[in-house]
């Protein structure tokens, strides 16, 4: 078991992109850590540079308190579980397991033994004699983490290892994942796309872009304060409301509406902003009230679109020049055309400065 | 996928061996990722791997072609004083074959032999074979792609004498089936045999290609034309055709190319009777080998060459400009 | 092609619908009855000229099924009794063994050499960045396609003739997996591509070396690609007439596609008991590998030196 630490971690192609560029993190002993972004946002990069399969530009590495930045890939102590599982198609699922340890130069009773018993671990131990095209995706899934952890490695290091099982079958194998990892104690680095995935299993996440980190917290953190516009764009079933506006007379002007500046009392000085601030107005759309009558604090809208969410209605509606959403329950439901006024319930709005990252404003 | 917020170049690794597209502001990227070295195999051992390959290809494909671009400029001759002592002529055999009058009619040939069997005969043929497998019975279908697939894979001496046996005067099974006695067709219709031959030899190629092609052409697009009510000939026409136009192209090319060169003719007429079957490759072969002219055999050759280049290079142009498919 | 739209048409269902289907103003005055007529005419056409095809494609082959069986073989392809004694001509015949085994030095000579070759530098070009590496497929591709027996005939002969390998089978070797390689180099590196890296890249997270990876998993990975170019190299040099034609005068040492071109007797006329048999066993061979290397790789590239 062991802690990984990025400092300064840069990885530069040939051509001058960066895959990775200036990446500091911590990841603690034991830790269930996700890296979350969209495609192309270098996420996987640095899974494989932290592997060793891509030699890192800048910076360093360590894991535990070995530094391992010019280390092979084989001598980093870690296991890789690839998106496509990188099963050895020529090789019975024993092989395949104890393949780790055949390299490790472990004889060959002992390593069969040691794969049988952690397949017996994994629900595997029927399908020892038979090759990868013969499983199910499930089971393939299952004998790729069982090559990795039948190399005791001192970190888990996951590529979307369950983007290729079909939805259903994705659920489950999350909450085997998750307690695979908690029974083993094995510090894991784990890459996904899915948010839900990333909110659901890890205990620390990094949600990334074009190559940076842009937030680091628990899932609740990243969840409830995103760090900027990107990251509250990105999490959330549905994505969260951002509305331009400008701070005028000590209110946020929307074009067209105004509403109080959130927080104590409406005062916009509780905010570190000032007269003629650009800002952006974030609230997800589970946290605006779609009332039938005017209220204090609401906007008036106008629906354009109801989508049914099963239990609840996601409401879009036009308010002045915004399109704002609401999350209502079903017994609510507006019909399109209805006139309804939209309060985001305050203690829940955040402010990002409309310029630079947008970067979330104060406290 | 999440919502794509992200504008930046795709770094994410591309498993699939998706072909490079043309270069543009952002496609760059995912093709330096896609070219680990793994392994760690290092440059000096990857030449390594790749040399004695290239070796092999450079003394022994190469090194003639370069040689025949010499040897054409040579008064080179297997027996004689140009056997002993070759003289430079330079374009000398060039501008000799081009006022050949037997050049000039053996290039006639072979353009009649390329045109009516590849260009035409198996091209037309496979493409018909192909649409007509796509709703044929089974054992039709297996009948028929068995015999012209035999046709193609027998080794061409077991080929050239089932021909002769095909054609024989006496006692051919041809004449016996029409009912024809004493009809020496190779003597008599050189050119219609080998062209007959060649369709014959060749249309699997075709008939493969345009059947793979075939089962790229989405039913669905079909399936569109005929709720329009499209005839069958309008859907070949406004649906099909324009779908495989790419393929059409490369299959005229390769076929070309390959009957251009080919040598069978010579298994089945000679080049004769009187060279009124003589195509280029025959051509050289009875100069170059049997009369011993070097010099002038190579300059043909040459000629020959330059040909196929041209073929070659537009396909290959053609095959890197490909679309890419969908993944 | 009114005879295609004919047959397709019957092709998709029980005539009438599709039959009135047709197109060509089949209004509602008309009667089912001409839609049915025109349906059974076009399906009779094209009977008729798919009839055609097969007698066109199969009557050629008639005389390899029939003539090594037949009590009197000549150029008449006819089933006039059965025997087996020209197999047994064959077999008492001095060249026949010979001349198989030549074919089969020369073939399997040139396939592993073929093999070997095009799997170490598809593996290099396919996982190696080597600078030029676009431009040298792009050439090999090109001379596959260019450089043709019938092209280079001339210069070759020259060459192995200075070089003192006239009339020697390690010659005939070279010269056709030179030919071959570009097209198998081609071939393999399309199957290497397919292969993800991440096999290899697993492997390597594990600890493997570079050899261990290349022996443990390349090697077994790329291994049917590696039969299924072996298997269509040998079959194109079984079959291959001109070169050896060319480049070995030595009856010993020719193969079966030349010998069987010396099966003359004194007088010019052809030895059909000898003949009929050695095309046909010397047929056999190709048509089985051919039905291997579809099943194992489908329709795939075709390209080298052919003829």
């Amino acid at each position: 078991m062991a802690s990984v630490t990025l400092t300064g971690l840069v990885k530069e192609y040939p051509n001058g992109v960066r895959g990775v560029d200036g990446v500091d993190l911590q990841i603690a002993d034991g830790e269930f850590f996700a890296l979350l972004g969209p495609s192309g946002c270098g996420k996987t990069t640095l899974l494989r540079t932290l592997a060793g399969l891509e030699a890192a530009t800048e910076g360093r590495i360590d894991i535990g308190d070995r530094d391992v930045t010019g280390f092979e890939p084989g001598e980093r102590d870690v296991a890789m579980v690839f998106q496509d599982y990188a099963l050895f198609p020529h090789m019975t699922v024993t092989d395949n397991i104890a393949y780790p340890l055949r390299i490790q130069k472990v004889g060959r009773d002992e390593r069969s033994a040691r794969a049988l018993e952690t397949a017996q671990g994994l629900s595997l131990a029927a399908l020892m004699e038979r090759r990868p095209a013969q499983l199910s995706g499930g089971q393939q899934q299952r004998v790729a983490l069982a090559r990795a952890i039948a190399c005791h490695p001192q970190v888990f290091l996951f590529d979307e290892p369950l983007s290729n099982l079909d939805a259903r079958l994705r659920l489950e194998a999350r909450t085997f994942l998750k307690q695979l990892q908690k029974s083993l104690g094995v510090t894991t680095v784990f890459v996904t796309h899915d948010q839900a995935e990333a909110l659901a299993m890890a205990d620390r996440m990094a949600v990334m872009d074009g190559g940076r980190i842009r937030q680091v917290g628990t899932p609740r953190e990243v969840f409830q304060r995103p760090a900027n516009t990107f990251v509250a764009n990105f999490i959330g079933a549905t994505p969260m409301n951002l509305l331009d506006a400008q701070v005028v007379g000590g209110a946020l002007d929307f074009g067209g509406f105004t509403l109080p500046v959130p927080g104590e009392g409406g005062r916009a000085s509780a905010w570190p902003v000032a007269e003629g601030d650009k800002v952006v107005y974030g609230v997800r759309p589970e946290y605006v009230q779609c009332l039938p009558a005017p209220a204090e604090g609401a906007a008036r809208g106008e629906v354009t679109a109801v989508e049914n969410l099963g239990v609840s209605v996601l409401v879009t509606a036009q308010a002045g020049e915004q399109s704002v959403r609401a999350v209502v329950p079903e017994s609510d439901e507006p019909a399109l055309g209805d006139t309804v006024h939209l309060a985001p319930s305050s203690e829940r709005v955040l402010l990002y400065r409309a310029d630079g990252d947008g970067e979330l404003i104060g406290r | 996928m999440a919502p794509s917020t992200s504008p930046a170049a795709d770094l994410a690794p591309a498993p699939g061996g998706a072909p490079a597209p043309a270069p543009g502001p952002v496609a760059t990227t995912p093709r330096a990722r896609r070219d680990g070295d793994v392994v760690g195999l290092g440059r000096a051992r990857a030449v390594a791997f790749v040399a004695p390959a290239l070796v092999l290809v450079g003394v022994f494909l190469v090194f003639p072609a370069a040689w025949t671009l010499y040897l054409g400029l040579l008064d080179y001759s297997l027996t004689g004083s140009g056997a002993q002592a070759p003289v430079f002529v330079g374009l000398g055999n060039y501008t000799s074959a081009l006022s050949d009058p037997a050049f000039a009619k053996s290039l006639y040939l072979t353009l009649l032999f390329v045109g009516g069997s590849a260009v035409l005969g198996q091209n037309v043929l496979g493409f018909s074979l192909a649409w007509y497998f796509r709703a044929a019975q089974r054992p039709v279908r297996a009948t028929l792609s068995v015999l012209v697939l035999l046709a193609w894979i027998l080794p061409g001496s077991v080929v050239a004498f089932l021909w002769q046996a095909l054609l024989d005067r006496r006692n051919g099974t041809l004449n016996a089936l029409i009912g024809t006695t004493d009809m020496a067709w190779a003597l008599d219709h050189p050119m219609a045999v080998i062209i007959v031959f060649n369709i014959w030899r060749g249309t699997a190629f075709s008939m493969l290609l345009y059947t793979a092609a075939l089962s790229t052409v989405p039913r669905s697009h079909l399936e569109v034309a005929r709720m329009a009510g499209a005839t069958r000939w309008q859907q070949l026409r406004d649906v099909v055709l324009p779908t495989v136009k790419r393929h059409i192209l490369t299959n005229t090319l390769l076929i070309t190319l390959w009957t251009f060169n080919d040598f069978s003719p010579y298994l089945l007429t000679g080049g004769g009777p009187n060279r009124e079957s003589e195509v280029l490759p025959v051509y050289i072969y009875k100069e170059a080998i049997i009369g011993g002219h070097l010099g002038y055999g190579s300059a043909i050759s040459l000629l020959l060459l330059l040909a196929n280049l041209v073929i070659a290079v537009v396909y290959v142009r053609l095959l890197r400009t490909r679309e890419p498919e969908a993944a | 092609m009114s005879t295609v739209a004919g047959q397709r048409r019957s092709g998709t269902g029980s005539g009438t619908v599709s039959g009135s289907r047709s197109g060509t103003g089949s209004g509602p005055g008309r009667g089912l009855g001409a839609g049915a007529l025109r349906l059974v005419a076009g399906r009779s056409v094209m009977y008729a000229v798919v009839c055609l095809l097969v007698v066109f494609f199969a009557l050629p082959l008639l005389w390899l099924v029939l003539t090594p069986f037949s009590p009197t073989p000549s150029y008449k392809a006819s089933l006039s009794g059965f025997t087996l004694a020209n197999f047994e001509d064959l077999l008492a015949n001095p060249q026949t063994w010979p001349s198989i085994r030549n074919s089969l030095v020369l073939s399997v000579g040139s396939s592993l050499l073929v093999i070997v070759l095009a799997a170490l530098a598809a593996y290099a070009l396919s996982r190696v960045r080597i600078p030029g590496r676009d431009q040298l497929l792009y050439a090999l591709l090109l001379l596959s396609s260019i450089v043709t027996g019938t092209a280079a005939m001339v210069p070759i002969f020259l060459m192995l003739f200075q070089l003192g390998l006239i009339d020697r089978q390690f010659g005939v070797v070279l010269v056709l997996s030179g030919g071959l390689l570009p097209a198998a180099v081609f071939m393999l590196k399309d199957f290497v591509d397919s292969i993800p890296r991440s096999y290899e890249e697993s492997a390597r997270v594990f600890g493997a070396s570079p050899s261990q990876i290349l022996r443990h998993v390349v090697l077994p990975v790329i291994r049917p690609g590696m039969a299924t170019v072996g298997v269509w190299a040998l079959v194109q040099v079984w079959g291959n007439f001109l070169v050896p034609y060319v480049l070995l005068s030595d009856p010993s040492k020719q193969p079966a596609a030349v010998v069987m071109y010396t099966f003359y007797d004194a007088g010019g006329q052809p030895n059909f008991a000898l003949i009929s048999t050695f095309a046909l066993v010397y047929s056999v061979p190709v048509v089985v590998l051919y039905l291997f290397v579809n099943r194992r790789y489908g329709f795939a590239f075709q390209g080298g030196i052919k003829g």
